[in-house]
């Protein structure tokens, strides 16, 4: 059992005027063994959401538990850390001075294996674990490539003999030839040694490939959370219908459709919105296709924030509408 | 004194090496060739020179230089005593020379003792967290607004004359100095990755500090102590002179200086010599941190500086060429393209015989892996290349003009490019000035090329980033780069292209560092530029179902080569090269089965610096013999104008998975 859960998480940067709410009440189940995708577009607090799980982000409200237990991240020593996490750039999350074998060995609990032999060995075992030769240990990161570095990082996040592992895009900095290699170990992985896992990224595909569940965060807030066959079969949110039409393989009708409105164009074009500032109401409405900027009568989308307490977990007040609509062949939906 | 913080990963340039031994052999190389240089030359010789003299001065010459003769006081330059002597009668030339260990020593002292404290004192607001590391910081700043010269006086007067109180007076006036340079260089590496992830499994901040921060920041930090202790040197020389340093019958520099400037009118050379000296020394420390930096510096520069240069871009049309000559004749003709870079073991050729033309209006995409020479063929067909990088090709003709052999004559293609070519490239946050108004940004290029006022230049500004749909023009063109999101930017970049009515805009990954929605609509843009306005379009990407999506024909690169080249309707059913292939099955797409793994391309891009004989792709093909290793396959043109480099094109494609392959890109 190991389930990673965050309740009402609130993470603030800044005070007063200039401060900036990243992250705004999030609930957020991770359950145990499970993979949960993360999607949103950047400025939407994903990555802080996941900073903050590891403390490397302050929390400001609400809490993070795993299995119950408010996770500490302060105090010296090295106790254990259940939580690990693999960053998005593999050419900056390794120190560049250091031998990949003790970049490893240093994220070994120091309670958990004693004397130099049997970290040694610890070290090769978890090299392995991520398909890479013993030989390797010696090796400076600057002697490796993306995918291979991104490698050694997973094994790092593994010394520390995690119950959660958050990958905070991990594949976007790698070519798409090598991105399939990392997607796969971590499929590999999670499964061999049933990890749960919180899995972020922009991309749509990657995610469906590894998540279980899907989160879709917008401005700080979730708005749509689900199975991953339901949230990306049947979109209940506008926000995450957006982002699937988006996808680089999607239906290119789409984008004509969207071309022959003024209207549409005018908000497809809009800028998104500035998290300094989010908008009253629903947060998305300034962005919304089937919002009060192209359906006058749905004003309460400018005044009433809706939440995620809806059945169709997705924080959106004509959520249902839209799935009967979607059903009749509304050209707008 | 040069503050010197070239901390940027010094393993930028590692995508290009591979072996360690290469990298070992290019260090060493590197600082021959320092050496061999004049500075190099120079710095070597002179902090040799001034080294030795340190070491042996006093065991050759001590005794000499300490023997008081009675019998010739004060004497000027003679055959005996070259410098003259002193009030005692000691030869000052040997005691200049013997001088020189006690300078050097006490000046390393005092330098070792300044850095220290520096150390020390700037890593503070790391050790100490936010709260109180903002005090230090503070502090810092507020000892640094001191003049060091100041602050050596006041700790001179404070700690007292002599050695010891010399010492630490000079030392602790560099401290706040080398404080502010350490705490710039933490704050840098602190932001790094490789921390928060140390941090994540538990290490304390002193542990992180000593294994990961020093380290990093090492080299920056021993440069400006180079180019400190010459500082310290002089400083020293200065306390002496004025008596609160080295006091008799210790004596340095400084001091003789103090004696020789006493009979300066009896005898010259006496004052004369230990201010050369000190001179001297003082060069030889600041010219030997000169060359360090440098060299370190060089090491951690990016191999694509090219795209720091700002962008190309486009204003009003070529008026001077016949409107018939322009409509049939290709937009941009490139025959046979070499570009040679300057990789860490010598130079190295990315792109070796790349050979397209693009017609007008029609959007082409160059597709390939990092490394595979795509952005370097765009920068090149943009003349951005800088020496010492160099571009070669039989034919590199843009609307017509010969880009390659008028480049003597700047000043016309310097026109047609600024008039004809936009560019846009892969990051709007520095390829836009952030000092500048937008408007005024965008208006520079007609003003600089077409002379237009102020008035019309910003008109014009406003009707492009109109036209690159950038909501509120007018409002929008007042503003600065940082108040735009990153989509926002590049819309403002693209409008930047397209100042005048370009003929061609070059695209190198526009949209890579934007979110999918964001991306959609910069393709779209693009796409309604190229319909409305008939511009050519080269769009570079490491995506290929980007480039299908929006341009007529896929070029696809591999190893420095066109490997294949097809209308991008045809991308999907038609390709022929197993790399394309490949690339195509890598993308997981919205209907990958989620119980299978994906498929992959086993191996590793090649290394531009061993080039394969045969195939450059061979080594990752599963259609590969040994024909293919052995002799390169020619790019072939089919009767409908496709071409591929394979010798197996279009042969059916065994599936290629982790199973049967193994671990491909670990091994």
């Amino acid at each position: 059992m190991s389930e990673l859960r965050f309740d009402g998480v609130r993470v603030r940067f800044g005070t007063g005027r200039s401060g900036m709410v990243a992250v705004d009440g999030v609930d957020l189940v991770v359950p145990s063994g499970q993979v949960v995708g993360l999607v949103g577009e950047s400025g939407s607090g994903k990555s802080t959401l996941a900073r903050a799980a590891v403390g490397l982000a302050p929390v400001s409200d609400g809490r993070i538990t795993l299995d119950g237990v408010a996770l500490s991240h302060g105090g010296r020593g090295r106790s254990e850390r259940p939580v690990q996490m693999v960053f998005q750039d593999p050419y900056s999350s390794l120190d560049p001075r250091m031998t990949i074998g003790d970049s490893v060995a240093e994220a070994i609990p120091r309670r958990a294996l004693r004397g130099s032999a049997a970290r040694r060995a610890e070290v090769v075992r978890l090299l392995d674990l991520v398909g890479l030769e013993a030989g390797r240990a010696d090796a400076y990161p600057g002697q490796l490539s993306g995918g291979q570095r991104q490698r050694v990082a997973l094994a790092r996040a593994l010394a520390g003999r995690p119950e959660v592992i958050i990958a905070d895009e991990i594949t976007s900095a790698l070519d798409v030839s090598i991105q399939g290699t990392v997607l796969n170990l971590v499929r590999d992985l999670q499964r061999q040694l049933n990890l749960s896992m919180l899995f972020i990224s922009h991309n749509l595909a990657v995610v469906r490939y590894v998540s279980d569940v899907i989160a879709v965060m917008y401005l700080g807030r979730i708005v749509e959370h689900g199975p991953a066959e339901d949230v990306l079969g049947s979109p209940r949110h506008p926000y995450t219908r957006d982002l699937l039409a988006a996808a680089p393989d999607a239906d290119v009708d789409n984008l004509t459709r969207i071309e022959s409105d003024p209207v549409l164009r005018a908000i497809a074009d809009a800028e998104p919105a500035d998290p300094h500032h989010p908008p009253a109401g629903c947060r998305y409405h300034p962005r919304c296709p089937v919002g009060p900027l192209v359906l006058p009568e749905r004003s309460d989308c400018l005044t009433v924030e809706p939440g995620m307490d809806h059945p169709n977990h997705a924080a959106c007040h004509y959520a249902t509408e839209m799935l009967t609509a979607r059903g009749l062949g509304d050209p707008r939906l | 004194m040069q503050v010197f913080t070239g901390v940027e990963r010094p393993e930028g340039l590692s995508r290009w090496r591979a072996g360690g031994g290469r990298k070992w052999a290019a260090g060493l190389g590197r600082w021959g060739q320092a050496l061999r240089s004049p500075l190099g030359a120079t710095a070597a010789t002179l902090l040799g020179l001034v080294l030795l003299l340190a070491i042996l001065g006093p065991i050759l010459w001590g005794d000499r230089a300490d023997a008081i003769d009675t019998s010739s006081l004060s004497q000027g330059s003679s055959s005996a005593h070259w410098l003259g002597t002193d009030s005692l009668g000691r030869d000052i030339f040997y005691r200049v020379l013997v001088a020189t260990r006690l300078s050097v020593a006490l000046a390393l002292l005092a330098t070792a003792i300044g850095v220290a404290t520096g150390v020390l004192l700037g890593a503070a607001p790391w050790l100490l967290g936010r709260r109180v590391g903002r005090f230090a910081v503070a502090t810092i700043n507020v000892a640094v607004a001191f003049p060091a010269l100041l602050l050596v006086l006041f700790f001179a007067v404070i700690f007292g004359v002599g050695i010891r109180g010399a010492v630490l007076a000079v030392g602790l006036g560099m401290a706040p100095y080398y404080a502010r340079v350490t705490s710039t260089l933490v704050a840098g590496v602190s932001g790094r990755d490789y921390i928060a992830a140390a941090r994540i499994a538990g290490l304390g901040r002193m542990r992180i500090l000593l294994r990961h921060i020093l380290p990093n920041i090492g080299e920056p930090l021993i440069v400006n102590a180079t180019l400190g202790a010459g500082g310290a040197l002089l400083a020293f020389a200065g306390l002496s002179f004025l008596g609160l340093g080295v006091q008799a019958p210790s004596y340095d520099w400084g001091l003789l200086l103090n004696e020789g400037l006493n009979g300066i009118y009896v005898s010259p050379a006496g004052a004369l010599a230990p201010g050369v000296t000190i001179v001297l020394a003082g060069l030889a420390f600041n010219l030997a941190g000169e060359v360090v930096a440098k060299k370190v510096g060089l090491r951690t520069a990016n191999v694509r500086t090219a795209s720091a240069y700002g962008p190309v871009p486009a204003a009003a049309v070529d008026e001077a060429r016949p409107a018939s000559d322009k409509d049939t004749a290709p937009v941009l003709a490139v025959e046979d393209l070499h570009v040679t870079v300057t990789g860490p073991a010598g130079p190295v050729t990315p792109v070796r015989g790349v050979s397209f033309t693009i017609g007008r209006g029609e959007a082409v995409g160059l597709v390939g892996e990092s490394g595979s020479g795509k952005s370097l063929t765009a920068l090149a067909v943009a003349q951005l290349i800088e020496a010492p990088g160099r571009v070669d090709a039989r034919r590199l003709e843009f609307q017509g003009t010969d880009l390659l052999h008028t480049r003597g004559r700047a000043k016309g293609i310097g026109r047609l490019l600024g008039t004809s070519l936009g560019v846009v490239f892969q990051d709007p946050t520095t390829s836009l000035n952030p000092t500048m108004r937008i408007g005024r940004q965008l208006g520079e290029v007609v003003r600089r090329h077409l002379g237009k006022s102020r008035g019309e230049a910003r008109a014009r500004a406003v009707d492009r980033l109109r036209a690159a749909r950038v909501p509120a023009p007018e409002r929008r063109a007042h503003q600065y780069p940082h108040e735009f999101s990153g989509g926002m930017r590049q819309r403002a970049m693209i409008a930047m292209a397209m100042m005048g009515d370009p003929a061609l805009i070059v695209a190198d990954e526009p949209t890579t560092a934007l979110d999918v929605t964001v991306q959609r609509q910069v393709l779209r843009l693009l796409e309604e530029i190229r319909a409305q306005k008939q511009v050519a379009v080269l769009l570079i990407s490491h995506d290929i179902t980007v480039v299908g999506q929006v341009c007529d024909r896929v070029m696809v690169m591999y190893a420095g080569r066109v490997v294949e080249d097809l209308p991008s309707s045809e991308l999907r059913t038609e390709a022929r090269h197993p790399y394309t292939r490949a690339l195509l099955a890598a993308v997981p797409g919205m209907a990958a089965d989620r119980d299978r793994p994906l498929t992959i391309i086993p191996g590793r891009p090649v290394d531009p610096a061993h080039f394969p004989p045969g195939c450059a792709f061979a080594d990752r093909c599963p259609l590969a013999d040994d024909h293919c290793r052995a002799a390169h396959p020619p790019l072939a043109t089919d009767g409908a104008g496709r071409r591929v480099a394979c010798w197996h094109a279009g042969e059916p494609l065994p599936v290629v998975t982790e199973d049967n392959v193994g671990v491909g890109e670990a091994s």
